[in-house]
């Protein structure tokens, strides 16, 4: 997913609330990059909320946001990912998250993803493991992993789940697997299927089988 | 009996009060800013605590099948202190979120030329970014202060149709009827306000503009107090349509002046521990 497609899919979404905004909104912060902290919180309300068709994953407040954050000038684009989330509510700090691998920062966003992957609300830990998380040691990888079956996220929102998945994960997702059983409670099925491949190969390959096309 | 508490401080309450807030039939909670019982002394404990108003309270309320939304600002008390002042300059970031319905709670606590100056600035920042605003009454001289409260919302221009005047009783509500404002009460345990003398104001008083709340926070309140005022109203021979109307449309009205008051997938059958923004995070 990159910009122009989001803008493509962002115009072609139905019952979109004010559908000149976002084009003068765009204009603006290139032009007025300080603009940016009041109309990225303002979007949800001009370019509606729902799921967008033609970007699967995506919903209009995100794209929207998402592309609020391009339209910056380059040397702008990481102070202001990092404000918009710091000041975001949860779908503000949500669609930060989800722009950060459409942003030129390298890797500058990282303590974000951090904070993100500490909270325990579900949709910005889901949101901290798409395209960015390649940035993200080992390690913090393999907790935020963890965190998802432990708080019931679907694996799929894991970009490259098996292709990065490694025996460490498959010690972790045992020990986890076997103190709910201890327990009498169930592991999610895709949780033990991850786990199923990792210790058996089936199904391990480069082209791996979960790998989620969201973000 | 669908109830939406017009004013509850949800951060220090327990998800044993979600639950039987929601079995009661609580379907929806505005959560002003205010204090904390202990002093802040630094614009980033306003910070995070605004953060938690827009982001980790609306996701546990959701859990329960409740939809919450926030009003925003420097609260009177602490308008007195010198190290939070620079809340003011913080304002308008939280007052562009789409959860922000109102501008709140502002006005009088010791009515301190500090407090004239704070109250003033968030009149027009509620002009500015067109938002009703949330007006707490004085504990202290209550009705002269409400007086002076009438005064400086006439003052600063904004429509009192977009103000709502709370914590209110027998003694102040006369005059915030006849300023057009709205009326809100808290009903306690055994202070502020209680069901039976709810009835009797809204007897006096009618319907219109009328706004119950529980006020719950970390003092003695209880939560469930708006269904309890609802079920004295039928008590006293209200219908159930009048019920509705207090508890249910007129919050709805008045906050809907903000034009972001979202209550969208809240059914009748909401209460399923199921909020829409739980599902779209994949849980």
């Amino acid at each position: 997913m990159d910009p122009d497609d989001l803008r493509a899919a962002l115009a072609d979404a139905p019952g979109v609330p004010d559908p000149g905004w976002l084009d003068e909104a765009l204009a603006r912060v290139a032009a007025e990059p300080d603009a940016v902290g009041r109309l990225f919180p303002a979007a949800g309300r001009h370019c509606g909320r729902g799921p967008l068709p033609a970007a699967p994953g995506w919903h209009a407040d995100e794209a929207a946001r998402a592309l609020l954050l391009c339209a910056l000038p380059a040397d702008r684009a990481a102070t202001e990912a990092e404000a918009g989330y710091r000041y975001g509510d949860a779908d503000e700090k949500r669609a930060v998250l989800k722009a950060l691998p459409l942003l030129p920062i390298g890797a500058q966003a990282v303590p974000l993803l951090h904070d993100a992957i500490r909270t325990n609300d579900t949709r910005l830990v889901a949101a901290a493991l798409g395209p960015y998380a390649r940035h993200l040691d080992q390690p913090t990888w393999r907790q935020a992993v963890l965190k998802c079956v432990f708080m019931g996220v679907p694996l799929s929102v894991v970009d490259g789940l098996d292709e990065r998945a490694d025996a460490e994960v498959a010690t972790m997702l045992g020990g986890l697997t076997e103190e709910r059983r201890a327990a009498g409670r169930d592991t999610a099925a895709d949780a033990l299927a991850l786990l199923d491949r990792l210790t058996t190969g089936g199904g391990t390959t480069a082209a791996g089988n979960t790998r989620t096309t969201e973000a | 009996m669908r109830i939406f508490d017009p004013h509850i401080h949800m951060t220090s309450r327990t998800t044993d009060d979600y639950e039987a807030m929601a079995a009661a039939g609580v379907r929806a909670v505005v959560e002003p800013a205010f204090w904390l019982g202990q002093p802040r002394t630094n614009v980033g404990a306003f910070a995070d605590y605004f953060d938690s108003l827009v982001g980790w309270e609306p996701y546990r309320a959701s859990q329960f099948g409740i939809r919450h939304h926030a009003t925003i600002a420097l609260n009177p008390k602490e308008a007195n202190d010198p190290r939070c002042r620079e809340v003011l300059d913080l304002l308008p970031r939280y007052l562009a979120k789409d959860g922000v319905v109102a501008v709140g709670e502002i006005g009088y606590d010791s009515m301190t030329p500090e407090e004239d100056e704070a109250f003033a600035a968030q009149l027009a920042l509620a002009i500015e970014f067109a938002l009703p605003a949330m007006v707490h009454t004085p504990h202290r001289d209550k009705a002269r202060g409400t007086t002076r409260t009438l005064d400086v919302v006439a003052e600063s221009g904004i429509d009192p149709g977009r103000v709502v005047v709370d914590h209110l009783n027998e003694v102040t509500v006369g005059q915030v009827h006849d300023a057009g404002c709205w009326m809100g009460f808290s009903i306690y345990p055994d202070t502020k306000m209680s069901p039976p003398r709810m009835v009797e104001i809204l007897k006096e008083h009618g319907l219109a503009r009328m706004l119950v709340n529980s006020a719950a926070d970390w003092g003695r309140s209880d939560p469930l107090l708006t269904r309890a005022t609802g079920e004295a109203m039928l008590a006293a021979g209200f219908t159930a349509d009048d019920v509705d109307r207090v508890l249910w449309r007129n919050p709805v009205e008045f906050y809907g002046q903000s034009g972001r008051l979202d209550l969208s997938d809240l059914g009748e059958v909401a209460a399923t521990f199921e909020g829409s923004s739980i599902k779209r995070g994949g849980s």
